[in-house]
This record gives C-alpha cells, structure tokens and sequence, in this order.
C-alpha cells in the first residue's frame, strides 16, 4: 500500500534535499503542535461530512492558516468527507480533524456525526443503494 | 446520520455516508477494484503513526524519523444527492490493525478480496469481521492462469460462517466489482434485519 516516493521526479531547484528528509514543514506545525481536535474534543470518522455553515461569519478577519482556507476552498465547491479533504489539501488525517475542530468552534462548518454501528440505515436505504449500484 | 444542527429531523435532507471496506492480502487487487467501481480516481489519504504504532512499529537505527505514514487508498460511488458510498481499501501489513479498528466503526460492511494461490493471505481479514460480526462479503479475484475453484471450495477453505457468500470477480472490472457490492449491500441488510429481530424476540 505505501508506496516508494524516492522514484517521484523532482522539480528543478529541490535537489537540496532528498525525501529521506521527510516533509519540510513537520505535519503537526500547521495544528501549532496540537494533535487532537479543540475543547469540544470531537474525532471526526473518515466518512463524517463538512459543510460550509451558510450562517457563517466571514472569515476575513479571522485568524484562520493557510491550511485552514484550502480546507474551506475544499468544502466550498461541494460537501465533503474528511478522507476527500485529507486527500485534497494533501494533509495527514490527523491534522485535518485538529484543522475541522478548530473551523467548527469558528462556526465556520458543520460537520456530521458518524452512523453508530447500531444504527445502520434501515432497509429502505439499503434498497436504494442496491438499486443505484443497479443503476451505475 | 445526523448533522451538528438537525437533531432527529434530519431524515431525507441530512446528506448520509457509507462506508464499505475492501480488505484483504497484499497486492490482491484491493485498489484495483476500488478503483475499478468509483466514480472518482481512488484519492490517497495519509494516517500519521501516531504513539499507538510505536510499539510495533521498529523504529531502532532509525535517527530522528518520529512519524510513518500509511495511506489508505478510497473512492467514492454517488447514489444520489445526500447519499454516497465510500470505499476504503484497508492498509495491508498486519502491524496497522489499529486503523482497521477505526475504518470498521460504522461501516456498512467490508468485501474481503481472496486469490485462491494464496489464500490463506485473507485470513486474517476473514478472522477479523467474523469476530467483530461485521457483515462481509468474499470476492475471489479470479486472476488470469490461476485454477478456478468454486464459490463452494473456497467457502469451504475459509470455514466461513454458513451465509457468508462468496463471490467470483475480476477485481479490475467495473460491472464485476458492481455485483460484489450489490452482494455486500443485501447481505449485511439480511444481517441487519436478523439482528433487529433477534433483539426484539
């Protein structure tokens, strides 16, 4: 599954250092070191959905990272799942859930909870699922 | 699943997500047939190894390297507006069942990916749902010059549960890997209707 990143071309003017060297900048730096989410102490699933709060303030005066926006720019286009974000800022899954706690706190997102495992969607779910897998 | 805001009146309006493992050996085809079903090119998420790897992960010789990385593979089907499916290819070495703990929470069900020249590679996958009871599916990936079996051998090999199906596919072919998802869905209805009753009567 992981894969060797030593065979990925490099761009001109990288060659100072090599991957061996891990990420510039230390995935955790961009959560100011945090590695759980806020106060609220929400873990977010793979699968939990972000949406952009329509009743949100503007962000502009806010004190919100880069990563912070690019996670906003994400979720502006359509609702999306945490693993879609994590794959879409090319940021580790962890700091997204630090980085969604904190844009939750804001008023920023929702966020929905995961299904309990007891309460899997009832039959007439399933029926569409089927029915659109059908339909694919 | 219900949003931060809309409590129980979610209902129809509250966008759902599922979630469907795709477990099995390495290099079985499990990316390949995510691939092969979702709408959008399997997305590569990362999991930092965080203190619980640590134990098992060997880091001695290795100076200043704190943190490794397993990707998960995913891809997306789109049933329709606020209903989608997710499929996660689970990480393959044995050492990160620690994420499996976290990927099977609430998920639907897993397919577990067979090739019958090595079969006993799925076992641990196989041991793993049945003891979580969580229901799955086994797709035999019928790679080309390998012996074919039937569904019936291989269930048998597995001493899988009386019920569990088994399915034969070709992991890289879209209306194959359709059908072992159809499978999948209306099984773990079946288990679900069976629990239901069964806490019920």
């Amino acid at each position: 599954m992981t894969e060797d990143m030593t065979g990925t071309p490099r761009e001109p003017g990288s060659q100072w250092y090599d991957s061996e060297a891990g990420p510039l900048v230390r995935p955790y730096a961009m959560t100011g070191g945090r590695t759980k989410p806020g106060p609220t102490g929400v873990r977010f699933d793979l699968i939990a959905l972000v949406t952009l709060d329509p009743a949100a303030p503007g962000t502009d005066g806010m004190a919100l990272g880069p990563e912070h926006r690019a996670l906003l720019g994400l979720c502006r286009t359509e609702t999306q799942s945490v693993a879609e974000l994590s794959a879409g800022a090319d940021l580790p899954v962890g700091v997204v859930r630090v980085l969604l706690g904190d844009l939750l706190e804001l008023g920023c997102v929702t966020v929905s909870r995961p299904v309990p495992p007891a309460q899997l969607p009832d039959e007439r779910i399933l029926r569409e699922v089927i029915e659109g897998l059908r339909a694919l | 699943m219900v949003s931060e805001q809309s409590d129980t009146t979610g209902g129809d309006t509250a966008p759902l997500a599922l979630k469907i493992l795709v477990a099995g050996g390495f290099g079985v085809g499990k990316t390949t047939m995510v691939g092969a079903v979702s709408e959008i090119k399997p997305l590569r998420t990362e999991e930092l190894l965080s203190a619980a790897g640590q134990t098992v992960d060997d880091t001695d010789g290795v100076d200043q390297k704190v943190t490794t990385t397993v990707a998960m593979d995913f891809g997306r089907i789109t049933i329709r507006s606020g209903l989608s499916l997710y499929l996660f290819g689970t990480p393959g070495q044995d050492r990160f069942w620690f994420l499996w703990d976290e990927l099977s929470q609430g998920a639907l069900g897993a397919v577990v990916l067979a090739d019958t020249r090595r079969l006993e590679d799925c076992f641990p996958a196989v041991d793993y749902f049945e003891h979580r009871h969580i229901p799955f599916v086994v797709a035999v990936n019928c790679f080309v010059g390998s012996r074919t079996y039937g569904a019936q051998d291989v269930s048998r090999a597995l001493d899988l549960d009386s019920g569990t199906p088994v399915v034969l596919c070709d992991a890289r072919d879209r209306a194959s890997g359709k059908e072992v998802l159809i499978r999948l869905v209306e099984y773990a209805g079946r288990m679900h209707t069976a629990r239901l009753l069964d806490s019920v009567g």
